[in-house]
């Protein structure tokens, strides 16, 4: 199934009011869905037999740096039985240190999410509504900053070990 | 003399702050307990750290920490041109280097549009050198399954196995296990003059060995007795958590990208994909994946052997053959996000790019890890086994940390 396809059927199910736009790109088209109706979204392609997309291959997140002032979230969803593919852009703003963006966790659809979007929190401090557990996965839990965000900081100590970044401009 | 400078400073607290235990000792019920294992312990595979919580000999919970091995591949490949990423790619899955170059490579290389150009002696070169590591691969995952569960000597045979591996594809490109061979846009070097002999030849060896491994490991009554009805992983279950690679075919689902995708090569080339099918217990056990893993072995030499007819047959050594005649020198994608995937030992490895189009250096690059993924599942099918199956269930997800942390 074609890419416009799978968004007319989309679209008719749950009105276009979800889905704000789309960008073909070079190589693989994209689908812009907004921030809150993404879980509904997702639970439609999921249950929608002619859609059925039961596999999530990967959740990243793009840092589009301080004067865009947003993150990207890109859902990459393959269908096995029917051999489609559809990756989802959610835009949202990167909101401040002391309120963090936050985006709807989509675990209840797919629970290989769950490690992912734990992965995305704690490299760009995204907080995800409703996740069943959201901790630090692979940095420690005391550590300071979100490292794959573009104004990322490292700190000076970590446990009194100097923090090099050999990798800083 | 300079004085030395003590720089790390100790705090009892220290390692409680930066990984703490998901349960506290004081909220556990009587007769329930933590344990704790690894991040040294040997049967974790690495450094990865499970804190389990148990009753007696029952493991009721079980939260794996990472990130010990941590070395933040995607913040350096911010910084680094797309050709200069493909070492860190090898250290993501040293067990399989290869695999994970030639996915790198051909997702940028689509996102240059050259993969039409890239010469067909090439393809079979990159096909041949991964089907060699993604068998290096399994007898890893077999072997040290091998050892969790009680049994040293499977181990120490097929190490002696895969070090004929190791030295041909150190023949090939110099290195043992990180090899930089597979390069964007072609090869580092041509296979070296009389490799083609020599693979044969090892091929020839392997077959009985690889009948050997499944008389006395999968075939083996002790085996089967530890592994079969361990673990059950349902096929609805796996799906929904992402379950990629063996582990997904063990469950019953035919299902690999090298056919789905049709990437590369393997079009035209003919293989089977081996499924579980729960013969000595239920399907989706842990005996059933390491018997997918044998299996692929065997596929993987039916895969060899056609590449090596063809590159001493339609794709023959010539004088004039130089693998890095296409090999862009300024590797500058159009501005595009692209996510690539492929079928590494382990699952599926994905590769997400963003390139700006106006830099050779990437906006972003992401790792989808298939270790990962697979992984996740382990608290899932481990509620209500014991301890030692524990290890019996983890080892039969074959993981690999530098793939998980990055």
């Amino acid at each position: 199934m074609t890419f416009d396809q799978i968004r007319i059927i989309l679209t008719e199910k749950i009105g276009a009011e979800f889905v704000s736009g789309e960008d073909k790109g070079e190589l693989q088209p994209q689908l812009n869905v907004h921030a809150d109706s993404l879980r509904k979204v997702c639970s439609e392609l999921l249950s929608n037999s002619d859609l059925y997309f039961d596999f999530l291959s990967s959740i990243t997140a793009v840092d589009n740096g301080t004067s865009v002032n947003t993150f990207d979230l890109l859902y990459h969803l393959y269908s096995i039985p029917y051999n489609h593919s559809l990756v989802l852009k959610v835009t949202i703003p990167r909101g401040t240190d002391e309120s963090l963006p936050s985006v709807d966790s989509i675990c209840s659809v797919w629970q290989g999410a769950n490690w992912q979007e734990r992965e995305i929190y704690d490299m760009f401090g995204i907080l995800f509504n409703d996740h069943p557990d959201l901790r630090r996965i692979l940095l420690p839990e005391d550590w300071i900053g979100f490292p794959l965000r573009k104004d990322y900081q490292t700190q000076e100590f970590y446990h009194g070990i100097k923090v090099e970044n050999p990798i800083s401009n | 003399m300079s004085q030395r400078v003590i720089e790390f400073i100790y705090k009892e607290e220290n390692l409680r702050l930066s990984e703490p235990n998901f349960f506290r000792a004081e909220d556990l019920k009587p007769g329930e307990m933590i344990i704790n294992l690894g991040p040294q312990h040997p049967s974790t595979h690495g450094v990865l750290r499970l804190e389990v919580l148990t009753d007696g000999e029952t493991v009721k919970e079980v939260i794996p920490h990472m990130g010990y091995l941590h070395r933040c591949f995607e913040k350096h490949a911010e910084k680094l041109p797309y050709n200069q990423i493909i070492p860190f790619v090898d250290r993501l899955d040293y067990m399989a280097a290869m695999n994970s170059e030639h996915i790198f490579a051909m997702g940028v290389e689509k996102m240059l549009g050259i993969e039409d150009k890239i010469p067909k002696r090439t393809e079979y070169i990159r096909v041949l050198v991964a089907e060699l590591n993604r068998i290096a691969s399994h007898f890893i995952a077999v072997g040290t399954y091998a050892i969790d569960i009680g049994a040293v000597t499977p181990f120490l045979w097929l190490m002696r196995d895969r070090e004929h591996i190791n030295r041909m594809l150190e023949w090939v490109c110099g290195a043992r296990m990180l090899y930089n061979y597979i390069w964007i846009g072609g090869l580092f070097y041509d296979l070296p003059v009389g490799f083609e002999e020599r693979c044969r030849e090892f091929v020839t060896y392997l077959r009985p060995k690889l009948k050997e491994l499944q008389q006395l490991v999968i075939n083996n009554k002790i085996f089967i007795e530890r592994t079969a009805n361990v673990g059950i992983l349902p096929l609805n279950l796996a799906i929904n958590y992402g379950i990629s690679g063996p582990c997904l075919r063990a469950s019953g689902l035919r299902y690999d990208l090298r056919r789905v995708d049709q990437y590369s090569v393997y079009p035209e080339l003919d293989f089977d994909i081996p499924v579980g099918e729960g013969q000595v217990g239920t399907k989706g056990d842990c005996w059933d994946r390491n018997y997918v893993r044998v299996l692929e072995c065997y596929e993987s030499l039916k895969i060899i052997e056609q590449c090596l007819d063809q590159l001493c047959g339609n794709h023959k050594r010539t004088r004039d053959f130089d693998p890095q005649a296409i090999a862009p020198k300024k590797i500058r994608p159009k501005a595009m996000d692209f996510y690539i995937r492929g079928e590494s030992p382990k699952g599926e490895l994905g590769f997400f790019f963003r390139s700006t189009g106006t830099y050779d250096i990437p906006a972003r690059v992401h790792g989808r890890s298939p270790c990962m993924m697979n992984l996740a599942v382990l608290p899932e099918i481990s509620r209500g086994v014991m301890v030692a199956d524990l290890i019996a269930i983890l080892g039969s997800i074959d993981v690999v940390m530098g793939e998980i942390d990055r």
